[in-house]
């Protein structure tokens, strides 16, 4: 065991003693350790960039009127948008879970869409139909849009493994559904939303293109422009991202958490049937699809007609990028999820000081816009693996590296609720730990899991700003398409692959939908 | 992805042999399987990826003797404009051209980081002022003299690090709903006057914006530049600067806003695209030699770092030639050819009835002094 190697400039005595003081659970602990320190490579880059541009400069850039500006902008929206994305997320999420919803699956695709468009297709569609929308006003309602999934998709998650037992007692002692809500389906659940409340928090504190065109500055639109004439100054005004990033963490960690009661058998929680209440819910579920997902789609479908350029693209062209765009979400998913399940497990049974920094510190790259994290890939690749240069290899792993949090959260929900007695008796009959792993735990961890990979997925999908720069020389993304024919002004050419990656987008969506719907069925014909 | 791929095999290895029974830990706890999978099922996802990365590269890569030869193109130029030029380039000599399309800033960034191991042989931008940025740090090769002899000398750097390609001209676009042709500036310094307050926009972002400031500081001086970019800070209000041309373009046809100034081939691009009834815009030049009438120059160059310089030289010589500006005038870039004779698009007012400033790339070189004025008046 000693002889582990190690990575890095890790000495080995260092991983030895930072071993012997986390504990039992070494093996989980040191591989989160090296996913930590593989995740804050980008930091690192961002610091020798910083540091190159020199103390003048970043002075300079850093610390001017407009700074404050910036910092009042990103603090501002960042605060409105979690807090209507929560409550967005949390009752949508209690609605496809609780409520006795007509097309109900069909509601669990819709409602996760918004996450699956592209935010400069989001931006221009907001932009083009009421161009008045703008400011602080018009970047809380199309963020609020485009990030309550994120919070939707692991409580949905969390409250598909809550077992409802709970709430009935509440119900039978009398309390009403909102006391029965707030005291006791709140409370089950606060760990998802809290982990969504900090991807949002972030996914806005990096967030680009949608500010760029609703005009509003944030320190995002500043590096961007900053970028243009230095990239280096660029990479100092970054900090106050990483400053802000840090803080939401901290904030995060001083909130305590309740670990989530289980229970042996859990059964599918009875739905609660709404009468007069059902249509105004309806209503309001049409009436976020409409803005979240309608507007965007209902513009690329006005696009194409508009245009009057005859020729629409290849199916050829739109059949590879279709390929590319798909091969490398999918592996940066997989491997986003594979990298999470050690780190939320890690924290699972003994949340020790260095054990939380260490989980805590794989959020920060989300953080950084992803053309910072991009360049800092370019820079490692051609300094120290340049066989990785210029390969498909490296936009997967950005893709992990940049969405890595996403994965953490959905799979940290599971984990969360996956009594680990049921493992220790597993242990107990006398199987292996590979054995109780994959047929106990495991198991149990799927629904995080796939939440996980369908979240990463669905942002890889879309991203753009990264893809540009990683993408393998001739190789086309959707995104990488779009962006081309749209700086064209060939909105009409545009559109096809934008509306190809929302239909991509659809399809993980609709996975989770039904295999939740199996399950439901299995448990149905087992009986409670 | 260093550390991950490395320490990924070690630490597979090490967690195997902790969960055997003859482990130091013999009742090794069953969540200690996992990191072993997750981290089995990374490399073979990893090696999975290297494969079809290596695939990808020695599918491309022509370095090999025996084979034609292929070149590496950074392109930030439009990208089907550039795929009609690499696509006769290779009908003409047999010389592939493999094209990668980004930004000219995240290129520029991006060749910086690379230094000498730049796959790129080629970068194609559509503002001189980046391909000066490179020369300046001395990652350019000198371009040939007879290509440079292909177009006028003002349009390339004048130590022949990089050779200009083609022109556009800097013009207003106005709403004709909003504002009549006779009350439109004739001088670009007319839109700082406050009677346009609120019926601007700009994209000081753009690059096409920043010769404009260079050209003002240059004639008029700072003080002048910086006086006239704070009074169009104060016409377009707040949160009137846009991310790009064209947004100003659409803004301007959807009467969003009355007037803005642009490069011309953003409002040929749009009527392409909407059909000319559709587009509620008009362009109108300054006055002759106006300190905003300008010619914006794209070039090229050859990287320092590049192995197929003779190759490279090939690509630069035909693209200001007389076919490879012909492919350029034909297209729907809307961009001006500057090889002598060759006429540029029919839609277009032709070359020899323009007349902007003598303002040239050299001036504006790598825009850092418009940057500056553009930070100190607080409009980005």
């Amino acid at each position: 065991m000693t002889k582990l190697p190690v990575p890095g400039t890790l000495a080995p005595t260092i991983v030895d003693r930072v071993r012997r003081r986390l504990g039992k659970g070494q093996a989980t602990v040191a591989a989160s350790v090296v996913i930590a320190l593989a995740l804050l490579l980008p930091l690192g880059f961002l610091g020798l960039d910083a540091r190159a541009a020199g103390w003048t400069e970043i002075h300079r850039v850093l610390f001017r009127e407009r700074s404050l500006l910036l910092l009042r902008h990103t603090i501002m929206v960042s605060v409105l948008v979690v807090f209507f994305a929560a409550a967005i997320g949390v009752a949508t999420a209690w609605c496809t879970e609780r409520v006795q919803l007509p097309g109900r699956r069909v509601w669990t695709v819709l409602l996760v869409l918004p996450v699956a468009i592209p935010d400069f297709v989001v931006g221009y569609a907001w932009h083009s139909i009421a161009p008045t929308i703008n400011g602080l006003f018009g970047a809380t309602l199309v963020m609020t849009l485009g990030t309550y999934p994120l919070v939707y998709l692991p409580v949905a998650a969390a409250l598909r493994r809550a077992d409802p037992a709970m709430e009935d007692t509440a119900y039978s002692l009398g309390a009403g559904r909102l006391s029965t809500f707030f005291r006791v389906t709140l409370p089950l659940i606060r760990t998802a939303v809290l982990g969504g409340c900090v991807l949002v928090v972030l996914t806005v504190i990096s967030e680009y293109g949608v500010f760029e065109i609703l005009r509003f500055q944030t320190f995002t639109t500043e590096i961007f422009t900053e970028f243009q004439f230095d990239s280096q100054a660029a990479a100092a005004l970054a900090v106050p991202l990483v400053c802000l990033g840090l803080l939401v963490l901290a904030v995060d960690g001083i909130i305590p958490r309740r670990a989530a009661p289980s229970a042996g058998t859990r059964r599918v929680a009875a739905p609660v049937v709404l009468r007069r209440a059902l249509a105004p819910v309806l209503g309001a579920l049409g009436g976020l699809v409409v803005l979240g997902v309608g507007v965007p789609i209902g513009t690329l479908v006005y696009w194409m007609t508009r245009s009057q350029h005859s020729t629409l693209p290849a199916a050829a062209t739109l059949a590879s990028a279709t390929g590319a765009t798909l091969r490398y979400s999918a592996l940066g998913a997989l491997i986003a999820v594979v990298l999470a399940l050690p780190v939320a497990m890690m924290t699972f049974r003994r949340s020790s000081g260095p054990r939380v920094v260490v989980e805590r510190s794989t959020y920060v790259t989300q953080a950084l816009p992803g053309v910072v994290v991009a360049l800092s890939l370019v820079f490692f690749a051609t300094h120290y693996v340049y066989a990785l240069y210029e390969t498909s290899t490296l936009l997967v792993v950005a893709y992990a590296i940049l969405h890595f949090p996403l994965a953490l959260v959905c799979v940290k929900t599971s984990v969360a609720q996956a009594p680990a007695r049921l493992a220790d008796v597993g242990r107990s009959l006398g199987k292996g730990p590979t054995v109780v792993f994959l047929r106990v735990t495991f198991p149990l961890l799927v629904p995080g899991l796939l939440a996980g990979f369908c979240l990463v997925f669905l942002t890889a999908v879309t991203e753009l700003t990264a893809t540009l720069v990683l993408a393998p020389i001739g190789v086309e993304t959707l995104a990488t398409q779009f962006w081309a024919y749209q700086s064209e002004v060939a909105y009409g050419a545009a559109a096809p692959y934008a509306l190809v990656i929302v239909v991509l987008a659809m399809i993980p969506g609709a996975l989770l939908g039904l295999w939740f719907d199996r399950e439901r069925h299995v448990r149905a014909n087992l009986g409670p | 992805m260093h550390v991950v791929s490395r320490s990924v095999t070690g630490k597979g290895s090490g967690t195997c042999g902790s969960s055997s029974p003859s482990g130091p830990n013999p009742r090794g706890h069953p969540w200690r399987a996992a990191p072993a999978l997750a981290l089995v099922v990374v490399v073979g996802l990893a090696s999975a990826a290297c494969g079809s990365g290596s695939t990808n590269s020695s599918g491309g890569s022509g370095s090999t003797p025996g084979q034609s030869e292929t070149l590496t193109l950074y392109n930030a130029q439009h990208e089907q404009t550039t795929n009609a030029l690499t696509a006769a380039f290779t009908k003409a000599t047999g010389i592939k051209v493999r094209v990668d399309n980004d930004n000219e800033d995240d290129f520029t960034a991006r060749i910086e980081l690379e230094g000498n191991r730049s796959p790129a042989d080629l970068f194609y931008t559509e503002n001189s002022n980046w391909l000066q940025q490179l020369d300046d740090r001395g990652l350019l090769t000198k371009v040939d003299a007879a290509t440079l002899a292909n177009v006028p000398e003002a349009d390339s750097a004048t130590n022949g690090g990089w050779v200009g390609v083609s022109s556009r001209i800097s013009v207003l676009v106005y709403n004709p709903s909003k504002v009549s042709a006779s009350q439109l500036p004739t001088s670009v310094l007319g839109l700082a006057d406050p009677r346009w307050k609120g019926k601007i926009e700009i994209a000081p972002s753009e690059t096409d914006f920043w010769p404009i400031v260079s050209s003002i500081a240059r004639v008029d001086g700072k003080a002048a530049a910086l006086a006239w970019l704070k009074g169009l800070r104060a016409n377009a209000g707040n949160g009137a600067t846009v991310p790009d041309n064209e947004t100003i373009v659409s803004d301007v046809s959807q009467g969003t806003t009355d007037l803005s100034v642009i490069n011309h081939y953003y409002f040929y691009r749009l009527k392409a695209e909407l059909g000319t009834g559709s587009v509620h815009a008009e362009i109108a030049y300054f006055a002759p030699h106006d300190v905003g009438y300008l010619e914006d120059i794209s070039g090229a160059a050859i990287l320092k770092s590049s192995r197929h310089k003779a190759a490279a030289q090939r690509f630069l010589a035909f693209l200001t030639s007389d076919a490879g500006q012909k492919v350029l005038a034909a297209g729907d870039s809307f961009e001006y050819p500057i090889h002598p004779g060759v006429a540029a698009n029919s839609e277009l007012v032709p070359s020899d009835h323009l007349q902007p400033s003598s303002f040239t790339p050299a001036e504006l070189g790598t825009g850092l002094d418009a940057k500056k004025l553009m930070q100190e008046s607080g409009l980005i």
